[in-house]
């Protein structure tokens, strides 16, 4: 890969096929992963009407999915009040619509201007903001997949399960390090 | 005596929470934004000053509080706002929360 590297008003880089494949197929993934989410949304006839959408109160089952879209309030994990609860499941239904449509939004804008094939990438500041959240997403999915921990050594024993996928997380944080570092320097 | 009992109750009963929420409103609200092993410390930074429109410096030290200690309060204010803050946080893919202070 080439790396970021902000030329006037654009941020450059370029991937190798490998690479692009790789990260378009986990940026996809969680697409497909946020749009099943949205598509669960109770459907009714007054939100068709007042054009308010109102997503599901109850948090994802899915750990990854249950980290990409959080409570509005820190629950007491054996003892939730009663109140905490009924105030996160309305924010919940309330805001969570709007936050999987900016999710699967910047995971679009990757799509768009990742070529397949690899190659260059020239991004606006907004584009690379977008990329930002989308590469931020698909770590904390894979983060949370990998049970990964502050402490996490850069290569695990050869025999855990989770060895070759590591390798990956550790290139995507490089990825948004680096991406970071051009759009402040 | 039922019929008779329940209005005195149900007055006393509307009299008193009204009270209690009123001065609860007043109080502020907290923006928490918790650590997590996977978000970057410069990523968060960056995050702080988009969103906030803080300084380079006061966004980095309460990156370093949420690094160090587990937890910043990051904003403060009506349940609007709190509100609205963590929803932009949450967009980010950061981990964060509100409360209100008892």
């Amino acid at each position: 890969m080439k790396p970021w590297r902000r030329k006037g008003e654009s941020i450059l880089a370029g991937f190798e096929q490998q690479e692009a494949a790789v990260l378009r197929g986990l940026v996809s993934q969680l697409e497909d992963m946020l749009t099943a989410r949205a598509e669960e949304a109770p459907q009714d006839e007054l939100a068709e009407l007042t054009g308010i959408r109102t997503g599901p109160s109850e948090s994802p089952d899915d750990p990854v999915l249950s980290r990409l879209l959080p409570d509005f309030h820190k629950l007491d994990p054996d003892n939730p009040t009663r109140e905490d609860l009924d105030s996160a499941a309305a924010m919940r239904s309330l805001h969570e619509p709007e936050l999987l449509e900016t999710k699967v939004g910047v995971a679009k804008i990757v799509l768009d201007t990742l070529p397949r094939d690899g190659g260059n990438v020239r991004l606006s500041f907004e584009q690379a903001d977008a990329w930002l959240g989308a590469l931020n997403d698909v770590r904390l999915a894979l983060g949370t997949a990998l049970d990964v921990t502050e402490d996490m050594p850069d290569e695990l024993p050869e025999d855990d399960p989770r060895s070759p996928h590591l390798g990956v997380y550790h290139w995507l944080t490089w990825v948004q390090e680096t991406l970071i570092q051009a759009l402040t320097a | 005596m039922e019929c008779m009992s329940t209005p005195v109750a149900s007055e006393q009963t509307q009299v008193d929470p009204l009270g209690v929420e009123a001065a609860e409103e007043d109080k502020p609200w907290r923006t928490v934004v918790w650590n997590d092993p996977v978000n970057l410390m410069s990523y968060v930074t960056y995050v702080f000053q988009k969103l906030f429109g803080y300084s380079r410096d006061h966004a980095t030290k309460l990156m370093l509080d949420v690094h160090h200690k587990g937890k910043a309060i990051v904003s403060s204010g009506s349940k609007e706002k709190v509100e609205v803050d963590v929803a932009k946080l949450h967009a980010a893919g950061l981990w964060a929360t509100m409360e209100q202070p008892s």
